[in-house]
């Protein structure tokens, strides 16, 4: 197996609430390997903290504790000249393609920014790697000249494709890169990120919200939930076999365009909503809203451990609890 | 059903006035809706389907806005009708919910106040009867504390709370129609989940009618019993929502449907439609979806009609000689 080119270890990310009397968790030790080539998908709900571990992958957040090693290195043990030298290889790219370009700016000035700033050779040089890039992603050069007005969201998001191929990356952070777009736009997209994948070797770190997306995409697939992972594994095994309750209620709850009589005969429907960050339940933080949680899970934090070659849970019941919630009786059993 | 239908949209025309010309947004829409029917409608962005539910109500700029073609409800039509006789429809007879609650509610007056001003407007009652109204209905919709709710405003509730809260507005006068754009598309999946419930256990309950505006075909799916796909303004497919998924009859129903992720190997390609739509400047004479179709011919440039063949409307000259695969994966259409 090759070295990773991201690895992260009991990251920790926290930020005082505006009164500075408490913190807010948003990653609360996390550790998982990234190899090259692979596209790691991180699912979770809103507030699960994904994206905040998405930017700290490519230090635009500082950890509060733990660690990131891009290639091996922490950059932030990096002098600054030599960190911005590196960092080039890490980029990110982000859900709403609007946001992410300037408005005054052309198409073809918005492509080259990321080479204006490194400063790499001469602005003809630039000009024409951006313009390369522009019809790799699947555009006209015409298309240069233009401004995201008058684009399209799907094109817009092709453009901040073009911007961070630009700088040759090696790893690429896609938050929620297709929630924006509309469903046949959407596989477009999906089928350019694989065609650029092979072509430049590019490593991904997939973040999203969508099922069916992350099990298309990914290799691997971590299950975040409230600033730690719940499970991590290979895309077919968490997709078909989830040893976690969280990972089977998401399954569960994604609604999947079969007729009736085809469909899952029961879902799994959760109650209440994803708790406060600053005040995270004891022990296991699903458990508010675990349909098998036990006494054990308010007192003991389940341990992170590899429950079958390459998959991980944290569950003090993974494996035991299958689709339907467990009745008391058959629990006690299993603690005895 | 047998009974007449609830809402009978016929040739249904959206024009709007722009610098001195006018562009057609929707081209004759014709559906209905029957009692206590769940009828969704999908399409992609610029389809037309957000305008169709917007126009129903009269809630598109009346300045700017032309509006033909019919749209009976409870023996009146909807188009065109006086504001002051809108206004007895207008959450009495039928609500709207939005996808943003966030936007769709005022931020600066309590939840309270914002189901109040609804229950005011339609029923002889007093403040106080209003407000334990209020409270009921936000009960009935499953917010916990709901009298704590009741006068909290918009943005100290979480994304789930306010479409609750929204819902609870929508059907406090329990209309006979409501009208849903997008309305979990903000959502996480596992609230995404309690809404769709919540909705179809207070449609089954109060006997209220859907008509569900989404992109999302695994929604629909799951809520409602007939399927109407649009594009670029039109009506193209009409059918039983099982039979739809099973065996769409227009290119674009299908092309939507095997475009999700979950019809194709891990990693492999997924089929997209290539192109785009036409924009409303130049829409072709003939069929709207002719230019990005994989089974086009001649025929397709003349302008298409849509056709009823038993439950399954289509518009579509080439629907009977045409097969096309639907939602199911391979293993699953053998099986």
């Amino acid at each position: 197996m090759s070295a990773p080119i991201v690895s992260v270890q009991d990251l920790r990310i926290h930020f005082p609430t505006q009164d500075r009397r408490e913190t807010v968790k948003a990653v609360d030790g996390v550790s998982f390997d990234v190899l090259p080539g692979e596209t790691f998908g991180i699912i979770g709900e809103s507030g699960s903290g994904k994206s905040t571990l998405g930017r700290a992958v490519v230090c635009l957040l500082k950890p509060t504790a733990g660690q990131v090693k891009l290639g091996g290195i922490d950059p932030y043990s990096l002098p600054s000249a030599e960190l911005r030298r590196r960092r080039r290889a890490f980029q990110i790219i982000f859900q709403d393609p609007n946001a992410a370009l300037n408005p005054r700016m052309s198409v073809l000035d918005s492509i080259r920014e990321p080479l204006d700033i490194i400063g790499e050779g001469s602005r003809a040089d630039r000009s024409r790697i951006a313009q390369e890039m522009l019809e790799r992603v699947g555009l006209r050069p015409e298309f240069g000249l233009r401004y995201p007005h008058e684009l399209s969201g799907g094109q817009k998001q092709r453009i901040n494709i073009a911007r961070v191929l630009t700088v040759r990356p090696s790893v690429i952070v896609c938050d929620e890169v297709v929630a924006a777009l509309d469903v046949s736009i959407r596989a477009d997209i999906l089928n350019l990120f694989a065609e650029l994948q092979r072509e430049f070797g590019l490593t991904y770190l997939f973040i999203t919200h969508d099922l069916g997306v992350v099990s298309h995409v990914s290799s691997r697939i971590a299950v975040m939930y409230l600033g730690k992972f719940m499970e991590l594994g290979p895309a077919e095994e968490i997709a078909e076999r989830p040893l976690h309750p969280y990972t089977q209620a998401l399954l569960s709850a994604e609604p999947i365009p079969l007729p009736s009589s085809m469909r899952a005969t029961r879902r799994i429907i959760l109650q209440g909503e994803i708790p406060s960050p600053t005040n995270p339940p004891s022990g296991c933080r699903f458990r508010t809203r675990c349909p098998f949680a036990q006494a054990v899970c308010a007192s003991e934090m389940p341990a992170w451990r590899e429950a079958a070659p390459g998959r991980f849970v944290a569950c003090h019941f993974a494996g035991e609890v299958t689709g339907h919630p467990i009745d008391a009786h058959k629990t006690k059993e299993a603690i005895a | 059903m047998s009974d007449a239908p609830l809402l009978d949209v016929r040739g249904l025309g959206i024009s709007f006035l722009i610098g001195g010309g006018s562009v057609q947004a929707t081209q004759d829409v014709s559906f209905s809706v029957q009692p206590g029917e769940r009828v969704g409608i999908v399409g992609e962005s610029g389809c037309g389907k957000t305008i169709t539910g917007l126009s129903l109500l009269g809630l598109l700029p009346r300045a700017t806005t032309r509006v033909a073609g019919q749209a009976m409800f409870e023996g009146e039509n909807l188009v065109g009708l006086p504001l002051s006789r809108m206004r007895h429809v207008r959450g009495r007879k039928i609500s709207m919910i939005f996808q943003e609650p966030m936007s769709a509610l005022d931020p600066v007056f309590t939840i309270g106040q914002q189901i109040g001003e609804t229950i005011l407007t339609h029923f002889k009652v007093d403040k106080k009867q209003a407000r334990e109204r209020a409270i009921e209905a936000l009960a009935s919709v499953g917010i916990p504390s709901p009298a704590r709710v009741h006068d909290s405003y918009p943005h100290q509730l979480s994304g789930g709370m306010r479409q609750r809260a929204m819902i609870a507005i929508a059907l406090v006068c329990e209309p006979k129609l409501l009208i849903a754009d997008e309305p979990t598309t903000a959502l996480d999946v596992t609230i995404q989940a309690q809404i769709i419930d919540l909705l179809m256990e207070l449609s089954a309950k109060q006997g209220t009618a859907l008509l569900f505006i989404t992109h999302d075909l695994g929604v629909i799916a799951e809520t409602c019993t007939r399927m109407i796909t649009m594009y670029a303004g039109q009506v193209v497919e009409d059918a039983p929502v099982d039979s739809a998924l099973v065996r769409p009859r227009h290119p674009y129903t299908s092309g939507l449907l095997r475009s999700l992720p979950r019809l194709s190997a891990r990693g492999a390609v997924l089929p997209s439609i290539a192109g785009r739509v036409p924009t409303l400047r130049d829409m072709p004479t003939g069929c709207r979806f002719a230019e990005r179709c994989a089974h086009r011919q001649k025929a397709c440039a003349a302008p298409q009609v849509i056709e009823q063949a038993g439950a399954h409307s289509v518009r579509c000259w080439r629907q009977t000689d045409l097969v096309l695969p639907g939602a199911l994966t391979d293993r699953e259409a053998a099986a």
